[in-house]
């Protein structure tokens, strides 16, 4: 199964008003320390990267290293501009890609 | 306040004129983290919030909310906010983009922390100066090993 | 071996807590954030699962449970359960993976599986705020007393029962943790020593290992029949499924 994401994005904002942004993403962050149950040590794979796109325009980017928490999760802030999408994108060290998007509606 | 800031912003008080520099002494592991962040420029502490237990209850997972008070406009924002910690394996946890559509420099996130350390948030703005802010948290191990 | 007797065994109980209450402010925010808690996106996987068509029948659970909120409300608080046909004591596990193989003509998912664990999540999180509610009665009795037995029986080189340290002592320090009273009404639980959801039976293993005893295997008729005493003394607890634990 792909990897499962929840985000959490208000159904609408007044513009100008910041809105908080959640995201949360199951997956192992593997450190590349761990052991397997043989002993091998079990290769680094974690999110490096997670970008946050409203209306097509990048206003967030995370940069991930294994020191974040497995499962991730974020929190972040966008000011409501106008109505529209926000698109979320994520890569991991193996390449396997992730995608979430959620639309805004702004009034005023 | 920690025993190393107090030590450090002894040690400080001797620069006459930018008492709030962070300043290179005995922690030449975290100076050099920290030149890697903020590209030789000056650093100051302030403005950055760094919000997290004193004590994890696991230190796979500790929340953090880290805050810099900046009006996040287009001529007065935070381009960048580090996490640094000096004790984990690897120093560099995250680094994330910001800019004037956030509308709030606030990232609230949870992170490994390897021992007990302090983890410091460095945040770069608009006008190309770097603030730092950091928080001490105890890192216990599990009392009953899982095997 | 030392036993105790059947007589402190049976001495009345007090109220119990669940884990949350002793736990970490952390810990307990953690748990009570449906968005930030680790443990729903098991449950969101295990809905995904549920209507998934599965094996030759091609049935999902769904086809024959329809909506899970409605059907399985009450369900994990009745577990673990006597099977109807031949596979006696079932845990929701067990309950699942029999429907898979009788029902849905699919094979049984591993212990601490992706699915299981979802799927688990999914319909005990049905239960969640609702108390446990085990009946003990005499299909079920002798596997009620093995269970019991398990509880009370010092094991491993450490020669230790879960009552020294659940029942005597929950509630005091071990290092730096605070030991509970080691209830399963929180199960499948986001542990963050795990980095993952686990299942009781994990935590159980774990715990014989902490004494230094021989791990029955997951599933194992010992550790369900424990299950079974265990959600006996937490009668009246809410399920919290998915809870959040250090």
């Amino acid at each position: 199964m792909s990897m499962l994401a929840r985000v959490q994005v208000p159904a609408q904002a007044r513009r100008g008003d910041v809105f908080p942004i959640r995201i949360a993403i199951q997956h192992p962050m593997e450190t590349g320390y761990r052991p397997d149950n043989f002993g091998r040590r079990i290769a680094r794979n974690v999110i490096n990267t997670l970008t946050c796109r409203y209306n097509g325009v990048e206003v967030f980017r995370a940069e991930m290293g294994s020191g974040v928490s497995a499962n991730p999760q974020l929190q972040f802030y966008v000011r409501a501009e106008s109505s529209g999408e926000l698109v979320f994108d994520w890569v991991d060290d193996s390449g396997q890609r992730g995608s979430e998007r959620a639309p805004i509606a702004v009034t005023g | 306040m920690p025993a190393d800031r107090r030590r450090f912003l002894v040690s400080c008080s001797a620069l006459a004129l930018a008492p709030e520099l962070a300043c290179a002494q005995q922690n030449p592991q975290r100076d050099a983290l920290l030149r890697d962040v903020t590209r030789g420029g000056p650093l100051r502490i302030g403005r950055v919030v760094v919000d997290t237990p004193t004590l994890a209850d696991n230190g796979h997972s500790v929340p953090l909310r880290i805050a810099v008070d900046s009006p996040m406009t287009a001529a007065d924002h935070v381009r960048r906010i580090t996490i640094l910690a000096e004790r984990n394996p690897r120093p560099l946890v995250a680094s994330y983009a910001l800019g004037p559509h956030c509308g709030r420099a606030e990232i609230v996130t949870r992170i490994r922390v390897a021992d007990s350390q302090d983890v410091i948030a460095v945040a770069e703005l608009s006008d190309g100066s770097f603030w730092m802010g950091s928080a001490h948290i105890i890192v216990t191990e599990l009392a009953c090993l899982e095997g | 071996m030392l036993t105790l007797s059947v007589a402190a065994a049976e001495a009345p109980r007090p109220q119990p807590k669940s884990g949350i209450e002793y736990a970490g402010n952390d810990v307990r925010a953690l748990q009570a954030d449906d968005f930030g808690n680790p443990g729903m996106l098991w449950v969101v996987r295990g809905e995904k699962l549920w209507n998934a068509p599965a094996g030759r029948s091609e049935k999902s659970c769904a086809s024959c449970h329809r909506d899970a909120p409605a059907t399985m409300k009450g369900v994990a608080t009745r577990y673990p359960r006597m099977d109807a046909g031949e596979r006696g004591l079932l845990n929701l596990e067990g309950r699942i993976n029999q429907c898979r193989e009788q029902r849905q003509g699919t094979v049984a998912l591993s212990y601490e599986s992706e699915e299981l664990l979802a799927l688990t999540a999914y319909v005990a999180h049905q239960s969640r705020g609702i108390p446990v509610d085990v009946e003990v009665n005499e299909a079920n009795r002798k596997q009620y007393e093995r269970g019991r037995e398990t509880y009370y029986r010092r094991q491993g080189q450490m020669n230790l029962a879960c009552t020294h340290c659940h029942e005597r002592n929950a509630g005091r320090k071990l290092l730096a943790d605070t030991i509970s009273e080691g209830h399963g009404n929180a199960y499948p639980v986001y542990r963050l020593e795990w980095q993952s959801a686990g299942s009781l039976h994990r935590r159980l293993r774990a715990c014989y290992f902490g004494v230094r005893a021989e791990q029955p295997a997951a599933g194992a008729a010992e550790l369900v029949e424990l299950e079974l005493y265990l959600a006996s003394r937490a009668r009246g607890l809410r399920v919290e499924t998915p809870g959040v634990r250090r």
